[in-house]
């Protein structure tokens, strides 16, 4: 974390859905370029954060930072056009829409480019996620595959700087899943910078340097992939024994 | 062939009526806005046309030039200072205050106007017809209407698809949180939307105005015309405002030939089948889209 500025921060995060505290003060950050993992049993809080972090949630208490200034106020839409994007854990294309025109809202509306690039920009991005051969087909005649490759065309589209994903691997096959940390590793090398959930640990850290836990709306692990999994607590919290290998 | 006349007026009809329900379809596809005030946008449109008309001494068409950019205004200020704050509470909100909105304005017109009845001049094209048969003739005006009507469909499916506009109002339609993550303002998009449902309202009215009588009360009636004709071409959809509209005003020339007094009965009538009958086909409730910008 040391290497790079901090791109987007929470700075203790706290969000309760009535009775129930979802996160409870959560500091977490992402430098520029880097690829940070999220790891969890379910409840942790682990969506919450992303949602705080990308704008749809407004945090009871605590800020949110991005490069450095305040975004806590900031709608979706204005982050996103500031360079966060953010992926769903089940997609939500836009229903009536072609595959083409989903990425091309994004890239008009979320992107910095306009006129032609706007195109060239959605198109870039559709050979990328391997959607080419499928540009003109209405986004909801698409396979579970597609439409996660279709939800990371999207917010990619919008030129992120940091991209939130919820786990895109989830209910992909090892092949699939494989095919997608391929594509995510090209993001890296674009500059992009990664915060994504996953509960395939051994998808996602193929893809990260830095694993962060969450338990009960805290981080409680956080630095390199395998001592995180190799801590105390986490295997408390998350694995169990069965689990480490 | 008296028949195949009322079919014919009642095609024609249908133009006027699609015109004003495009608005109270485009409300609801996009924001989920049923507009109880949509017919009483309208009857403002045509005042506002009635009082450059009156002052001015320009055309009524002329008038269009100025009242159309004004309801585009008007349209967009309503929603980013009303209807916005409804919409944040939920979906009878809106209903409430678009009910309000009726009686506001069809109360502010009866202050200003007086109750009187009034009508704009369609000029020479008013009374014209061509005449095929003895029994067959053809409303210049109202082929007109349908026209405009068609033009403006035409048009707005032509934003829809084509434009980043159009196509951030169809995303915001189908997923308003998704769109917003990928930099779609929602809100401003809602704006632009009710602002181009409020001109097309102030079109149909002024065209309503130039086609009958209107006094400051005329607003909810035509607001159950629109309405029906939105519910029976589908909520949402676009050429099914078109259809709608143009099955509606077929009813009711047809019923006004078998007797006059069934004229607005028979429209009531088959669009009380048509609910009927599309509730119990999609039970699972009625199905929003836009279908007709994408088909």
């Amino acid at each position: 974390m040391d290497e790079g500025v901090k791109l987007l921060e929470a700075a203790g995060v706290r969000k309760r859905f009535g009775a129930l505290v979802v996160l409870d003060g959560v500091d977490f950050a992402v430098g520029a370029g880097e690829g940070v993992g999220i790891v969890g049993p379910n409840g942790a809080g682990k969506t919450t954060l992303l949602n705080v972090l990308a704008g749809t949630y407004r945090p009871d208490g605590g800020r949110v930072l991005f490069r450095g200034e305040d975004v806590t106020s900031r709608a979706a839409a204005r982050r996103c056009r500031l360079g966060i994007g953010r992926a769903h854990q089940v997609p939500r294309p836009f229903g009536g829409m072609t595959v083409f025109e989903n990425v091309l809202v994004g890239a008009g509306a979320g992107g910095r480019r306009r006129g032609r690039e706007k195109y060239r920009q959605a198109i870039d991005v559709l050979e990328l996620c391997a959607l080419g051969d499928l540009a003109n087909r209405r986004a909801e005649s698409l396979g579970l595959l597609h439409r996660k490759r279709l939800e990371l065309a999207r917010a990619l589209a919008t030129d992120p700087e940091v991209l939130l994903l919820d786990e895109i691997a989830g209910g992909l096959t090892e092949g699939e899943a494989a095919e997608l940390v391929v594509t995510v590793g090209e993001l890296r090398r674009r500059g992009i910078a990664i915060v994504w959930i996953e509960h395939i640990v051994h998808v996602l850290v193929q893809a990260i340097e830095r694993l962060v836990c969450m338990d009960g709306g805290r981080v409680i692990a956080d630095g390199d992939p395998d001592e995180v999994m190799r801590d105390a607590t986490v295997v408390d919290a998350y694995l169990g024994s069965a689990a480490v290998r | 062939m008296t028949w195949v006349n009322a079919v014919v007026h009642g095609i024609l009809l249908g133009g006027l009526y699609a015109l004003l329900a495009t608005g109270l379809s485009l409300m609801f596809g996009v924001m989920r806005i049923i507009n109880l005030a949509h017919g009483s946008l309208a009857l403002l449109g045509a005042y506002m046309a009635f009082l450059l008309v009156e002052h001015a001494h320009i055309s009524a068409y002329l008038a269009l030039v100025p009242v159309l950019p004004g309801a585009l205004v008007v349209g967009y200020v309503l929603q980013r200072t009303v209807l916005e704050r409804s919409l944040r509470s939920g979906m009878l909100v809106p209903l409430l205050t678009t009910f309000g909105l009726l009686i506001v304005i069809g109360n502010l017109l009866q202050e200003f106007f007086s109750p009187d009845v009034h009508s704009l001049d369609p000029g020479a094209i008013g009374p014209a017809a061509w005449r095929i048969t003895s029994r067959l003739s053809i409303p210049a005006f109202d082929a007109l209407i349908l026209g405009i009507a068609i033009l403006v469909l035409f048009l707005l499916q032509l934003v829809l698809t084509r434009t980043q506009i159009g196509r951030e109002l169809r995303a915001t339609a189908a997923d308003p949180d998704a769109a917003e993550l990928v930099g779609v303002d929602s809100r401003a998009v809602y704006a632009r939307a009710t602002a181009i449902a409020v001109a097309t309202a102030a079109l149909a009215g002024v065209f309503f105005a130039m086609r009958s009588t209107f006094d400051p009360t005329s607003g909810p009636t035509q607001l159950i015309y629109a309405f029906e004709a939105v519910v029976i071409g589908g909520m949402g959809s676009l050429w099914g405002t078109l259809a709608g509209g143009i099955v509606l005003g077929v009813a009711q020339t047809v019923g006004a030939q078998i007797d006059p007094q069934y004229f607005a009965l028979a429209g009531h009538v088959v669009f009380l089948a048509v609910l009927v009958v599309r509730t119990a086909v999609e039970s699972g409730g009625l199905r929003v889209r836009l279908r007709g910008a994408t088909t």
